[in-house]
């Protein structure tokens, strides 16, 4: 059984991270270039963690599988992020920022990390302003905001559409800047295989170059992971192509607890998949749902052009099932029923998975201009991708993966369950429990990389026993060989199958098994269905070409067996689940309105799985929740 | 869609590469055109050749990993859009293309259709930071931007890093993309201390990574997939001379009256 | 001193002094356009045409404060000077343009570049070679097999060469290409000096065209004026000057 000492700070929540920071130990700056930490990843969390830590004085190795820092995906975030400054007088306090970002997370995550989040929030807008973020400004000059994700304040921070981008662009400036001061080494296009081990301890990893092949093994102190989220098991999501679960896999395989994995936020308004070529989904904003009603042909099969489809053949299903709500009903509502519809053989579209968004109503009533003049940027993206013009035909749009909130288990310090082992950002699942509040990703991303990770790894650091161990230890060589040995596998496997194609069934499988609604039916399913395909992958995986050189199928083959493991993990989490929360439904758990229900007296509690070897079903650990400053109370949207 | 490609191949940074042709079916209209290089890899690995190498990552327009010069302009024909953006119903069926590597000396080919892009991190590590640690600041509202300012610093900010400038440059130069972030920093009340050290520091950087030199000829604007202009150069030209001319200058010391 | 070095050593501050040497010849040809204007004045009173007296104006500039031909030459040398450090500037470039793309692109196109940017390396190297040969036809008066050549007959000189359609073409088509060169160059200056902006691009881009179109508009009139013979004869002398030696050339082959 793993240890889960969560070190939560004591005493009134308000005050509980300035305690636990002045309780935390400092290493001087004389001894910070003595210790060596490797930040694996560097979006948000990993640039900002790097970049800190490096200008205290430590050395720093940071490592990205791309070709440059400034690519990791935190750059597509679109909306803005959160911060309780209040600036609007709304009446909004870090207290109202908490209780928002609890009440999303739907009572799955620890109240003391959230708490420390929404405190967090106001420091990370002035450290982004300092670095020359263009946020937006009013007129006075003075910073603007707007509101975002359904709360009741105007909260959030924006740059135009591309908020993640400007955040990263600052991260990797500040990480750019160490990098030219020599406190921080950067390796791109390099991939972490696999980590080293000793006495209990993180103390290492192995690295493989990308373009070369090269296996290099580096020594460290500690290691941090900020490697994002696993999305792209769904094979179609909003993430990045390159984003995988490999380095978390990988940790987890090594003793790392891995918590929450079936939490998964489903975005209800993506631009649908053409045809089974399609890589990827794009995401149209929500706020679409405000002019547009949703509907779907009465009839299945339905051969005519959406403006051919007289009134009564139309089945407004939100506004007919959700009479109160209707097209605004929350995300996940809206989700489910869009995949019901289209299970049901109504979808539009050419795969028959998408629903049509109309703003025919809207343009009618308030005029083509002013709509388009409001989505312009929306209804130009939606033209280049689909070549509609929604302003003269429905859009279509379906749902799709966007989020991960589960990660490696994490302390408050952000350790992982291996010591000197941490975990930043989308890796880890601390702190949006069950679903993730609008606007809060890109937050929690620089709070853990600016604020917390520079603090809590100095502590690690300072009670860790200066050792004299080098690359020479027997376990690198052994690591690096067994890494070497996993490599070849693949390549000798000469199959007939691409990686992609494998990649494109697992993901379907997860869709259909673990995807927006789940039963015990459709896990168990999954469960039986993924082990199979992991047989075919290993018998017939067709990965040309050779290690020495640039070879991506390689890469690829390398995630999606990690993505073929860990699919079975997240579908064994949904099956233990057996409740409905925040993103994760399960159909036997339903309130009278078709609403999640939870079930807080059995499963208050975070999953952490811990790797019982190869073949072994995963051992479930519960860390339990306590929710003393924020009594538990059930989300209504109804009212 | 019936598509011939022509695709340059090279096995590494030394190799000598080639153009190959490929005769691709099955294409569809809505595919993008890195989805068509999927199909195409798909179909290579069928055949047991291997796949073309290229970047790609976010294929939403925003990451600048995609990097292909295709029918001779950097991401394609369509203006402001990069190759993961660019659909191919804007070809024709039975469409010839030519896909190749941006094309520069200090953009050397990795393999196939990727490029090593680093010279532009090495950019920015010469100076397009402003100097920070994490930890308190001012508040951010005692310094007021107008908007005017931050959406123009936004405009020059938007920049992907893609690299489209430099391949579609005639001459090769990286002046959009430095400009661009001289001018996101060197217009912000924040970027102002470091100003003109920062755009001298940043161009010297270019020049040494053996860029060209601009001639004004604004390919770079019309091939940009973020649409930047070349105002950002003509700021940065102005910023550079101030700094080389002008504006650092040592004034400390005793001086003589009589 | 040391700052100049120190610019001219980066292709920023190479291409800064392409754009004031450039724009120092733009002033030149601006004013060599308007004095040229003085062809179609007809004569003083002496009969001696206006632009003769020009050509001695320019000669006794400065007089008496300096002695005659002292602020031509300056002038003269700073253009010599400029048209230098524009061609080791632009050159030098070059070099380094060349250097920066090894291996080109199988296919090409262009999105933006106009012929003139394209070709300001061509255009350029023919107005290099049409410089001195001006200069050895009209200034000094070494190509006498272009038109007899008299001193100080600033009128008659010009008349005397382009009544001959061979010269006054490779002139008009000289005067396009210059119109060319200044199209792009002009505009171009503009941007390198970091004086353009979104503000008064347009305003620049019109200058540059008005400009370009206009000094290759004055200068091409005069050799059609004197192809087509619409500008009286002022100076019988000198036209039967020209029929001699016409004379005496297609006798002498």
């Amino acid at each position: 059984m793993l240890t889960l000492d969560a070190k939560l700070p004591t005493g009134p929540i308000n005050e509980a991270w300035t305690n636990h920071k002045d309780q935390l130990r400092l290493v001087g700056p004389k001894n910070r270039p003595k210790y060596k930490v490797l930040v694996i990843g560097s979006g948000l969390s990993g640039a900002s963690a790097a970049a800190s830590i490096g200008a205290m004085g430590y050395q720093v190795d940071c490592f990205c599988f791309q070709d440059s820092p400034r690519r990791a995906h935190s750059i597509a975030a679109q909306g803005g992020i959160n911060a309780s400054k209040n600036y609007r007088n709304d009446g909004d306090s870090t207290w109202r920022l908490f209780v928002d970002t609890q009440k999303g997370g739907d009572f799955r995550a620890r109240e003391q990390n959230v708490y420390r989040l929404a405190e967090l929030s106001t420091a990370i807008i002035d450290q982004a302003v300092s670095q020359g973020v263009p946020f937006a400004r009013e007129y006075g000059g003075k910073l603007a905001n707007r509101s975002f994700g359904g709360v009741l304040v105007e909260r959030t921070f924006y740059c135009r559409g591309e908020t993640g981008q400007q955040l990263l662009l600052g991260a990797y400036s500040a990480l750019e800047e160490q990098i030219a001061a020599k406190s921080v080494t950067m390796h791109t296009r390099t991939e972490v295989m696999d980590y080293v081990i000793i006495d209990g301890k993180v103390r290492g990893v192995i690295s493989r170059n990308l373009v070369t092949g090269e296996l290099t093994r580096h020594v460290a102190d500690a290691v941090i992971l900020a490697t994002g989220g696993y999305g792209n098991v769904f094979y179609l999501s909003t993430n990045a192509k390159n984003c995988n679960v490999t380095a978390l896999m990988r940790a987890y395989r090594r003793g790392a607890g891995f918590a929450n994995p079936c939490y998964t936020q489903i975005h209800p308004t993506s631009i649908p998949a053409s045809g089974d070529y399609q890589s990827k989904l794009t995401l149209m904003s929500e706020s679409l749902r405000n002019d547009g009603r949703i509907w779907v042909p009465r009839k299945e099969d339905e051969s005519r052009k959406p403006a051919d489809i007289p009134e009564e053949d139309r089945y407004y299903y939100l506004e007919e099932r959700y009479p109160r709500y209707g097209n605004l009903v929350p995300r996940d509502v809206a989700a489910r029923n869009a995949k019901d519809v289209c299970d049901k053989g109504m979808g539009v579209g050419p795969t028959g998975y998408g629903v049509y968004l109309d703003f025919g109503a809207a343009i009618e009533s308030k005029g083509a201009d002013a709509v388009k003049s409001k989505y312009a940027n929306l209804f130009e993206m939606y033209h280049r991708i689909t070549d509609d013009d929604p302003t003269q035909t429905p859009m279509r749009i379906f749902p799709a993966v966007h989020y991960t909130m589960g990660g490696l288990w994490v302390d408050y310090n952000l350790m992982t369950t291996v010591p000197g082992m941490f975990a930043v950002g989308e890796a880890n699942f601390a702190d949006h429990g069950a679903n993730r509040l609008g606007a809060s990703s890109l937050m929690q991303c620089l709070a853990d990389g600016y604020f917390i990770i520079p603090v809590t790894v100095g502590d690690y650091l300072s009670r860790m026993d200066k050792d004299t161990i080098t690359t020479d230890h027997p376990e690198f060589a052994k690591i690096e060989t067994e890494v070497q040995d996993g490599i070849k596998k693949l390549l000798s496997i000469k199959g007939k199958r691409s990686t992609n194609s494998i990649h494109r069934e697992l993901g379907k499988i997860m869709w259909e098994h673990c995807g927006i609604s789940r039963s015990e039916k459709s896990l168990k399913g999954g469960l039986e269905k993924i082990p199979a395909l992991r047989e075919e992958f290993f018998n017939d995986v067709r990965v040309l070409g050779e290690d020495e050189s640039m070879n991506q199928s390689l890469e690829h083959a390398g995630r999606v067996q990690d993505f073929l493991d860990f699919g079975e993990l997240m579908c064994r989490d949904g099956l233990l689940r057996d409740e409905s929360c925040g993103c994760h439904f399960r159909e036997e758990h339903v309130t009278p309105e078709g609403e999640a229900k939870r079930n807080d007296d059995d499963f208050a509690f975070t999953s952490v799985f811990e790797y019982a070897g190869p073949g072994k079903d995963a051992v479930l650990n519960k860390e339990p929740l306590n929710f003393e400053a924020l009594p538990l109370m059930t989300r209504n949207y109804k009212s | 869609m019936k598509i011939k490609l022509h695709v340059w191949r090279q096995e590494n940074e030394k190799a000598k590469g080639k153009m190959e042709s490929y005769d691709l079916d099955g294409v569809t209209p809505d595919m993008s055109f890195l989805e068509m290089m999927d199909l195409l890899n798909e179909k290579l690995i069928g055949e047991s050749i291997e796949p073309v190498a290229f970047d790609h990552d976010c294929r939403e327009g925003v990451c600048g990993a995609c990097s292909m010069v295709v029918n001779g302009e950097a991401h394609g024909p369509q203006r402001e859009t990069t190759t993961c953006q660019l659909y191919m119903r804007h070809f024709n069926d039975g469409a010839e293309i030519y896909v190749e590597p941006w094309r520069s000396a200090a953009f050397p080919v990795v393999r196939d259709l990727t490029v090593d892009r680093s010279a532009f991190d090495r950019i920015i590590q010469a100076g397009g930071f402003i100097s920070n640690h994490s930890g308190p600041k001012p508040e951010p509202n005692s310094i007021p931007i107008e908007p005017g300012v931050a959406e123009t610093a936004l405009d020059a900010a938007s920049c992907i890093g893609c690299g489209a400038c430099v391949a579609a440059c005639p001459n090769g130069s990286a002046m959009l993309f430095t400009a661009a972030k001289v001018s996101h920093l060197g217009m912000l009340p924040q970027g102002q201390t470091e100003r003109y050290d920062r755009v001298k520091n940043m161009t010297t950087q270019m020049e040494e990574e053996g860029f060209g030199s601009c001639r004004n000829y604004a390919e770079c604007e019309a091939q940009c997939p973020k649409g930047i202009s070349i105002a950002f150069i003509g700021r940065m030209n102005s910023d550079y001379l101030k700094a080389s001319l002008a504006e650092p200058v040592d004034r400390r010391g005793k001086m003589h009256a009589q | 001193m040391k700052r100049l070095k120190l610019l001219f050593a980066s292709s920023i501050g190479k291409k800064f002094v392409a754009a004031v040497t450039g724009l120092i010849m733009f002033g030149f040809l601006l004013g060599h356009a308007a004095g040229h204007m003085k062809i179609f004045t007809g004569a003083g009173a002496d009969g001696v045409p206006h632009i003769d007296h020009y050509g001695q104006f320019l000669k006794d500039f400065g007089a008496p404060a300096l002695p005659p031909m002292i602020a031509l030459w300056g002038a003269r040398l700073m253009l010599l000077g400029s048209v230098i450090l524009h061609v080791v500037a632009v050159l030098m470039l070059s070099d380094q343009n060349k250097k920066a793309r090894p291996v080109d692109y199988v296919k090409k196109k262009r999105a933006a570049a106009s012929p003139a940017a394209l070709y300001m390396m061509v255009t350029g190297t023919l107005i290099l070679a049409f410089i001195v040969l001006h200069i050895l036809h009209f200034t000094t008066g070494n190509l006498p097999m272009l038109g007899k050549h008299v001193h100080g007959e600033v009128y008659n000189n010009m008349a005397r060469s382009f009544s001959q359609w061979w010269v006054a073409i490779p002139y008009l088509i000289m005067m396009v290409i210059i119109g060319f060169h200044l199209y792009h160059g002009v505009w171009s200056l503009f941007q390198t000096l970091g004086l353009d902006n979104p503000d008064r691009n347009a305003l620049l881009r019109g200058f540059a065209i008005v400009f370009a179109i206009g000094v290759t508009a004055t200068f091409c009139l005069i050799p059609l004026s004197f192809m087509f013979g619409g500008e009286p004869a002022v100076d019988n002398e000198g036209m039967n000057r020209i029929y001699e030696y016409t004379h005496d050339k297609l006798s002498s082959h």
